[in-house]
C-alpha cells in the first residue's frame, strides 16, 4: 500500500494512518483474502488433470444439476414474490406495513437449520402433514421438493427487501401518469415501473441466486444425504471432504467461489449503477420542479 | 380504462398484489414457523424444560453465545478500523478493500468452511505452525470463534460506514479549534456519535453468528460438551429422530435471536431520540 496517497483532507497524524491501514488491510487480507485464496490453491495442488477430474464424476454432475434446479425454481418464485410485494407495500398505503415488512425479512434472522427444521415439522414423518403424504405416495422431506422450499426459505426476502425501498423511493407519479394516459395496471407494470426497477430486480436476483446455490444448513437438514441422489453442490463438497478426498472438495468449491466472486463484482457494478439512476432522476425531477 | 372506479385515488392491483403476498408469505414462511413453536408447545413442559437444561445442551448453549460474543467484539475493534480505513484515509487498493468486505455474504458458508480449515486446521498454511506452541486454531472453541468472526465482519463495517461518512468532520475541526485535544475529540466527539452504530453492527454480528452452522461445523471438531454449537445438537437431535427434542433447543435459539434483534430497533429508536434532541 502506498502511503503517499493518503488523502489530504484527513489529518490523522501519518503514523496513525499508517497503523490503522496496515492492521486493517492485514485483518482483511487474514480473514477474507486468505480463504479465497486457499480454495483455487488446494483446488490446484495436484495439477489440472487431478482438478478437472473431479468433474468427470455422475455425483459431481448431479450435484450441480442439483443446485441449479434449486435456484431455478426458488429464484423465480421469490422474484415474483418479490416484485408483487414491494408493488403492494410500495404504492398503497394501508396499516400494519411496518409488520408486513418485518414479516418479510424474517427468515434472514432465522439460523439455516431451524430454516430446514420447520419443514420437517410440517411434512416430516413426525410432523403435520407427514402421514398423509405417506399415504399418498409423496415424498417432500429427503427429497427433491424439500431441497427446494428449503432454498425458497432462506432466500426468501432478497429481491423484496431491494425492491421495497427502491420503489418507496421512486414513488407513483409516474404510474399515475401511464394511468391518465389511458394505460391499464399491466401495462403501466411492463412499460413504465419494470424499466425504472430493472437494475434493482437485477441486483436483487443476484444475491438470491448466491445464497440459492451455495444454501447448506437448511438444505443438509432436509436432504438424504444419500450420494447422487438429494446432494446439492454444498452437500457435495461436504461428503467429499468427509471422504478425506480433498482436491474434488476444493474443485467443487472454486465453482462456488468463483460463483461469489461473480456475484461480489456484478454487486458492486449494480451498485454504481443504481445509484446513477437514482441521481440521474433526481436530476430529472428538479429541472421538471424548476421549469 | 380505469380499472378502479370505486377508489380513483388507488393504482391497480392492490388486491392482487396484497393477497399474493399475503398467501406466499404464509405458506412459505409463517406456516412452517408457526409449526415450530406449536411443537414445542405441545411438548410436556418437563420434557420441553428437562431437554433445554440437559448438560450437553447447556454446554452447547454456553459455547454458541460465547463464541459469537468474542467473535462480535473482535469484529467491533477491526470493523471499526477497516470501516475507518476505507471511509477516512485515501490509498491504493481502497475500492477493492470496501468491495471484498462483503465476500462472506457471497460466500457458501461449507466453501468457507474448508478453506478455514485449510488455513487454520492442525495441518493448515497457518494452523500447522502454531500447533508446536500448542495453539490448536481448529477442532477447538477457537477455531469457532475464528469462523464466526470471518462471518461477522461485513456486518460491522456495512453499518459503520454509513455513520462514518455522515461525521463530516466539522464537529472535530470546531472541537479541534475550541481546544479539544486529539483525544478528547475521539471520546467526547466520534464514539458517541459512533456509538448507536457501533452497537447496531455488533448485534447483528452477534445474531448472525448465534445461527451459523456450514463454516463453524467444519473448524469445530463437533466434539460433544466441548465443541459442540446448537446449531449442531438440533441436527444430531433429528438424526436420533427426536424431533420435540430439536424443536425445543431451536425455540430457545429462535427467541434469543429475536429478542437481540429487536435489541437492535431499540438501540435504532433511541439514537434517534438522541438525535433528535441534539
Amino acid at each position: 500500500m502506498s502511503a503517499r496517497k493518503i488523502h489530504a483532507g484527513n489529518n490523522d497524524p501519518f503514523w496513525v494512518r499508517i497503523i490503522v491501514i496496515t492492521i486493517s488491510v492485514t485483518f482483511v487480507a487474514l480473514m477474507l483474502v486468505l480463504p479465497l485464496g486457499v480454495i483455487f490453491w488446494e483446488a490446484f495442488r495436484k495439477g489440472g488433470a487431478a482438478y478437472l477430474k473431479a468433474f468427470q464424476d455422475r455425483n459431481a454432475m448431479r450435484a450441480i444439476t442439483m443446485t441449479c434446479l434449486a435456484a431455478g425454481i426458488a429464484v423465480p418464485l421469490n422474484l415474483v414474490f418479490g416484485i408483487t410485494a414491494s408493488w403492494a407495500i410500495a404504492k398503497f398505503n394501508f396499516r400494519g406495513k411496518g409488520l408486513l415488512i418485518a414479516l418479510i425479512d424474517l427468515p434472514f434472522a432465522i439460523s439455516p437449520v431451524i430454516s430446514g427444521l420447520i419443514y420437517i415439522l410440517v411434512f416430516g414423518m413426525q410432523g403435520w402433514l407427514g402421514k398423509w403424504l405417506e399415504g399418498h405416495g409423496i415424498q417432500i422431506i429427503f427429497a427433491v421438493p424439500g431441497i427446494v422450499l428449503a432454498t425458497t426459505f432462506v432466500t426468501f426476502p432478497f429481491v423484496a427487501r431491494e425492491l421495497i425501498p427502491l420503489m418507496q423511493e421512486q414513488g407513483s407519479e409516474e404510474e399515475w401518469a401511464a394511468i391518465s394516459l389511458g394505460a391499464n395496471g399491466w401495462q403501466t407494470f411492463w412499460r413504465v415501473t419494470l424499466p425504472n426497477i430493472k437494475w434493482g430486480v437485477l441486483y436483487g436476483v443476484l444475491l438470491c441466486n448466491a445464497r440459492a446455490m451455495g444454501e447448506f444448513g437448511a438444505v443438509s437438514v432436509v436432504s438424504s444425504n444419500i450420494r447422487g441422489g438429494t446432494n446439492t453442490l454444498p452437500l457435495h463438497i461436504d461428503a467429499l471432504y468427509n471422504d478425506y478426498n480433498s482436491v474434488a472438495a476444493f474443485a467443487m468449491a472454486s465453482i462456488l467461489a468463483l460463483l461469489g466472486v461473480v456475484t461480489l463484482v456484478g454487486k458492486n457494478l449494480l451498485e454504481r449503477k443504481i445509484e446513477q439512476e437514482s441521481i440521474n432522476s433526481l436530476e430529472s425531477r428538479t429541472t421538471k420542479v424548476s421549469q | 380504462m380505469f380499472n378502479n372506479k370505486r377508489s380513483k385515488a388507488m393504482l391497480p392491483g392492490f388486491r392482487l398484489t396484497m393477497g399474493y403476498t399475503l398467501l406466499y408469505l404464509s405458506l412459505i414462511v409463517l406456516i412452517p414457523l408457526a409449526a415450530l413453536f406449536l411443537k414445542a408447545a405441545t411438548m410436556d413442559w418437563n420434557d420441553f424444560y428437562d431437554t433445554i437444561t440437559s448438560r450437553r445442551v447447556q454446554a452447547a448453549y454456553r459455547l454458541t453465545f460465547g463464541a459469537s460474543l468474542i467473535a462480535a467484539l473482535i469484529n467491533t475493534v477491526f470493523g471499526a478500523l477497516v470501516a475507518w480505513s476505507i471511509v477516512r484515509y485515501r490509498f491504493a487498493g481502497r475500492q477493492l478493500l470496501d468491495a471484498i468486505i462483503d465476500l462472506p455474504f457471497a460466500m457458501p458458508t461449507a466453501v468457507s468452511g474448508i478453506a478455514l480449515m485449510a488455513i487454520y486446521g492442525p495441518t493448515g498454511l497457518i494452523g500447522k505452525h502454531l500447533v508446536p506452541y500448542g495453539i490448536k486454531t481448529a477442532i477447538s472453541p477457537l477455531g469457532i470463534v475464528i469462523a464466526l468472526t470471518f462471518i461477522g465482519l461485513p456486518f460491522l463495517v456495512r453499518t459503520l460506514q454509513p455513520a462514518l461518512e455522515e461525521l463530516d468532520g466539522e464537529a472535530e475541526q470546531a472541537a479541534a479549534s475550541l481546544g479539544a485535544s486529539r483525544w478528547q475529540t475521539f471520546w467526547r466527539i466520534m464514539v458517541p456519535s459512533l456509538l448507536p452504530s457501533l452497537l447496531t453492527g455488533f448485534t447483528l454480528a452477534f445474531a448472525r453468528a448465534l445461527g451459523e452452522y456450514g463454516s463453524v461445523i467444519f473448524v469445530a471438531g463437533n466434539i460433544p460438551m466441548k465443541t459442540e454449537i446448537a446449531s449442531l445438537l438440533i441436527i444430531s437431535k433429528l438424526d436420533d429422530s427426536d424431533v420435540p427434542g430439536a424443536a425445543a433447543i431451536a425455540v430457545v435459539m429462535l427467541s434469543a435471536t429475536f429478542l437481540i434483534l429487536l435489541a437492535v430497533q431499540g438501540i435504532h429508536w433511541w439514537s434517534q431520540r438522541m438525535t433528535g434532541r441534539a
